[in-house]
């Protein structure tokens, strides 16, 4: 059973059905994809009833506008895109009933960058290598392998969850400057002394040309010791590469599975989701933390959304 | 010979075996992959070959770095239990030249020799296949003849054809997907390497090799029309015996 739920009136300026990601098929080149703040999908779904991994749409910016076909409850978490139902401003972090024949759509940035809108009952698009995420550079999984585009109709199984509201010490602050964390290395030994010292005290900023796919920062540049590429290996999210030009790019969502820049560290998956939030001009601090520490806190993080979601279902 | 092992975030490891790319060290590569495969550790997400490293992604929940490490090198230092698969060799058609071959002229002018000797030296070999990446199914081969090497294009093409077979530098490739791309675009193979449909969406795999053999027009269509419904099989043999 499947039962039209949204009509995209407007696109917006990138939205897309991501998931958790697309695992298991890196070494055959797939990027795994999937919710650049998974944080946020994850609230969301839980504030709707859903399964943590179900999909959502991510809005960045520019959110779309959509006509609501079905009576539903939906959650809009992550960056605050002003959203409003019938051009009545609606919270975010919390469960809100949208009827049959109303209007969702976003105004002005006020936070962040990403708006998760996530659906009770989910989004009906075909399991793609076991993900429902958009893949935009491979052109396949979530909505036709694309962005939404006006006209296009969103199907799922909706259902009415009313009254969830996630704890004020849930919901993340989105700060500038933003101190990111990361485990050093793989290629070290490919940056002088002075060159670490400058990524670790100097600040960055992010770059408008970032995308889905990775940040570019710009700032002091970042001396290398030797030639600044390396035989390409596979790359993580988070991979912090350096090219020749010294400038910083961190590897996000859909980043590529394999790469010949130099990487002075990796940001830890618990600073993703923030980063993910941090618009253009954001200024950037990093700091260096043990793989042990980094690790603890995302057993931790991931307990906690856990233990939410066992509450949640009780 | 040891292997070098480092942390790259909090969820993945790095095994490095060498520090030049050749085929004695991807074999060693693939060798301790499928060992470390048959040994399917929890916690284990996925691994990922390269030229001269495996990157391991696991989940720190389920096992510990320190566990994972010692598991790597008790693999790496038991022997092989039994001996390696023989690597595949896939036969790519490929249709040279012509609209969908724009830079074959190219390739033989820039080397002093015929459009037919760069057929003929580009499919006269078996190339392993390094790694995957880049872009989904997009193989990374070792082996081009350097008489045939060439310069990439100054400014990329803004879209190439799936299927494309080209020449960047002394690499040669094929391209699963409609990409961009800045490399020498020499033919075209009516295959379908890369499928979303399949369990395993790529045909070729790290460890294995291609090889290639001309076609002419007719035949590519034919091959093209089979493959659309399915009814061609891509040619392959094991290394080291008769071709089929």
């Amino acid at each position: 059973m499947s039962t039209p739920i949204f009509k995209v009136i407007k696109p917006g300026l990138q939205t897309t059905v991501q998931d958790l990601g697309r695992y298991g098929f890196r070494e055959y080149g797939v990027s795994p994809s999937g919710a650049m703040d998974t944080y946020s999908l994850q609230m969301g779904n839980l504030l709707v009833g859903n399964d943590l991994g179900e999909a959502g749409l991510e809005a960045p910016l520019i959110g779309p506008v959509l006509l609501a076909l079905h009576d539903v409850s939906i959650a809009i978490c992550g960056g605050n895109l002003s959203p409003k139902i019938n051009e009545q401003e609606v919270p975010l972090w919390k469960s809100i009933f949208i009827q049959k024949g109303q209007i969702l759509s976003f105004g002005e940035v006020k936070e962040g960058v990403r708006s998760y809108i996530c659906i009770a009952g989910g989004i009906n698009v075909p399991l793609v290598l076991n993900s429902k995420s958009t893949y935009l550079t491979g052109k396949f999984g979530g909505f036709e392998g694309r962005a939404l585009k006006e006209g296009d109709t969103l199907y799922g199984n909706p259902f009415i969850k009313r009254n969830r509201q996630l704890h004020a010490n849930l919901i993340p602050k989105y700060t500038n400057p933003l101190t990111v964390r990361f485990i050093a290395g793989p290629h070290k030994d490919k940056f002088t002394s002075l060159g670490i010292e400058t990524f670790l005290n100097e600040e960055y900023f992010i770059s408008p040309k970032s995308s889905r796919m990775g940040f570019q920062l710009t700032g002091p540049i970042i001396e290398h010791s030797s030639p600044a590429d390396i035989i390409s290996d596979a790359i993580p999210l988070g991979g912090i590469q350096v090219p020749a030009n010294g400038q910083p790019i961190i590897l996000m969502a859909e980043h590529q599975t394999t790469g010949g820049y130099s990487r002075i560290g990796t940001v830890i998956s618990t600073d993703i989701p923030l980063l993910a939030q941090a618009l253009p001009g954001t200024k950037i601090r990093f700091k260096a933390i043990s793989l042990q520490s980094a690790q603890n806190l995302l057993i931790e993080c991931r307990k906690q959304i856990k233990c939410l979601y066992w509450f949640s279902r009780s | 010979m040891s292997v070098e092992i480092v942390p790259i975030g909090d969820s993945a490891i790095t095994i490095t075996f060498g520090n030049e790319i050749d085929e004695s060290t991807h074999h060693q590569i693939n060798q301790f992959l499928q060992n470390f495969r048959r040994n399917k550790i929890d916690g284990v997400i996925e691994c990922v070959p390269t030229y001269t490293s495996i990157a391991i992604f696991y989940d720190p929940a389920k096992i510990e770095f320190s566990q994972l490490v010692k598991n790597i090198y008790s693999i790496y230092e038991s022997p092989m239990e039994s001996s390696p698969q023989r690597p595949i060799v896939y036969r790519i058609p490929v249709y040279y030249g012509g609209e969908s071959g724009p830079d074959l002229r190219f390739v033989a002018e820039f080397n002093n020799i015929s459009e037919q000797e760069v057929i003929n030296l580009h499919s006269d070999r078996e190339y392993l296949i390094y790694m995957i990446g880049f872009v989904p199914g997009f193989p990374y081969l070792g082996g081009l003849n350097k008489k045939i090497a060439a310069p990439r294009l100054e400014k990329p093409r803004a879209t190439i054809a799936a299927g494309s077979v080209g020449i960047g530098g002394n690499q040669t490739g094929i391209y699963p997907t409609e990409v961009p791309s800045g490399w020498r675009i020499i033919g075209i193979t009516p295959l379908s390497l890369f499928d979303i449909k399949n369990d395993k969406p790529s045909q070729l795999s790290a460890g294995n090799y291609v090889t290639f053999f001309p076609v002419n027009y007719e035949e590519f269509l034919t091959i093209k029309e089979c493959v659309a419904t399915k009814k061609y099989e891509v040619l392959t043999y094991k290394k080291g015996a008769e071709k089929t």
